[in-house]
């Protein structure tokens, strides 16, 4: 049995006879599925689609960004957060945010509910630890407040798969610092080290307060964000490249949420 | 395998395949040829529908799961000889070259200015990032929109 939700992944396979589903079950039309709620505690259905992640109130300012740069607006007007999950590719834009939120994927199967923290669920590229019996239901996040971002490079604006992809998110009343990379590995990394380098530095600094960070602090946090990845050369980009892009992200990513408070 | 569809307000009856997308629904047992099929992998916009007034690629759709739903394609829009304002502004403006991406446009265009009728260029660009024009007339198009807009005050 497959799941059909906004169908932007699985037509294709469909289209071109990769796939040959016995059976096709559609859950784009399940109103349990498209719950959104957030007070403190953000709870997204895996039904939820891009164009709505622009249109509401998210609780998450980086998902918001990432959902803008997906596709274009026939894509994000079907394409759900639960399909981007269920695919795993290593280049889904709304996947970096999780992995940077800490978010936690939500599985339900008659055997009951698995609440799978993203940085578990991931195991390859399109692979995961979903059962074949279970559905995704949604993602859970804490709001993590509004110093976060999400950045992409890719060859145009619109309908672009990513070359690479970051999101970093500042925590500050939890004071932690998270970020995700994508594209850049068989799954979505952590860049650890650049991640505590930046929390030291809010630490240092007060993580309620926003200075200015030295240029020296930025370049040091982007050489770390690039020595977290594991690229590799194929047809959008080169390994080099990635890494190169990656510093650049990650330096102005930080910049760009240092004032945010 | 039998649907029951309900497209440009009709209600129709279809046989179709297992697997099979509502383009090739629309096109080849409808006989709804406004809706063109190049790449099915809803990169082109070519194929680009309304349903339930949402704008949607008919080629990423499992002609299935469009049952019960409100299936709106290009042919809706003109009223029999008459041209919808926004074909008449793609043909006025020169927009139109080889054509094959032009049903497609024109239902995107007339999506964007059902919610936004004003559209600056920006948000034009964006609206239409879905829909490819191999003829590369993209500023006869940018126009075309610009020119859509201005009738829906005078027309
Ligand atoms: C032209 C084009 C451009 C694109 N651009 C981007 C882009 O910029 N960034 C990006 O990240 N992606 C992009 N995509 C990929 C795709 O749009 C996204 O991955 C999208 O989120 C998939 O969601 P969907 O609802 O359409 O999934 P579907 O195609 O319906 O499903 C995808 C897979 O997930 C499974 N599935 C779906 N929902 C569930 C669930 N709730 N539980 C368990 N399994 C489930 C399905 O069985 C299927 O195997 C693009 C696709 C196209 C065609
Ligand atoms: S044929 Fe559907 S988007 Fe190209
Ligand atoms: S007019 Fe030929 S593809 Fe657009």
């Amino acid at each position: 049995m497959t799941l059909l939700a906004g169908g932007t992944d699985l037509m294709v396979d469909l289209n071109f006879g990769r796939k040959r589903p016995e059976h096709v079950v559609a859950i784009d039309r399940v109103p349990e599925l498209a719950h959104l709620e957030r007070n403190g505690h953000v709870r997204m259905g895996a039904g939820v689609t891009y164009t709505r992640m622009l249109a509401e109130d998210v609780g998450s300012a980086a998902l918001r960004e990432a959902a803008r740069t997906v596709g274009s607006p026939q894509i994000r007007n079907v394409g759900t957060l639960g399909g981007n999950v269920a695919t795993s590719s290593p280049a889904g834009d709304t996947l970096p945010v999780l992995a940077a939120l800490d978010a936690v994927v939500v599985l339900r199967s008659k055997q009951g509910e698995r609440r799978v923290p993203f940085a578990h669920f991931m195991t390859g590229p399109k692979k995961n630890v979903r059962r074949a019996d279970e559905l995704v239901i949604g993602a859970e996040w804490d709001d993590a407040g509004p110093a976060q971002t999400f950045m992409k490079a890719g060859t145009r604006n619109a309908m672009v798969i990513a070359i690479a992809g970051l999101a970093l998110v500042v925590d500050r009343s939890r004071k932690r610092v998270g970020v995700g990379l994508g594209s850049c590995g068989p799954t979505i990394l952590r860049a650890s080290q650049a991640e505590g380098f930046a929390a030291a530095i809010f630490e240092a600094h007060g993580w309620d307060r926003h200075l200015t960070p030295s240029e020296a602090e930025l370049k040091e946090f982007g050489r770390l964000v690039a020595t977290a990845a594991r690229p590799i050369d194929d047809v959008r980009g080169t390994a080099a490249y990635r890494r190169h892009v990656l510093a650049v992200m990650g330096e102005r990513a930080l910049s760009r949420v240092w004032s945010m408070t | 395998m039998r649907l029951r569809l309900q497209v440009n307000g009709s209600q129709r009856e279809a046989e179709a395949r297992e697997h099979e997308s509502l383009l090739t629904v629309l096109r080849e047992r409808l006989g709804l040829w406004g809706s063109k099929n190049a790449c099915e992998q809803g990169e082109c916009g070519s194929c680009s529908v309304l349903i339930d007034g949402d704008l949607v690629c008919a080629c990423l759709v499992l002609a299935g799961a469009a049952q019960g739903r409100d299936v709106r394609t290009v042919e809706d829009l003109a009223a029999g000889e008459h041209l919808h304002p926004v074909q008449r502004a793609f043909v006025d403006a020169g927009a139109v070259q080889c054509g094959f991406c032009t049903p497609g446009f024109i239902v995107a265009t007339a999506a964007l200015l059902r919610d936004n009728p004003e559209p600056s260029d920006a948000e034009i660009r964006e609206a239409l990032s879905g829909n490819i024009c191999r003829c590369t007339g993209y500023g006869k198009i940018l126009e075309a929109v610009h020119r859509s807009a201005a009738q829906g005050y005078t027309s």
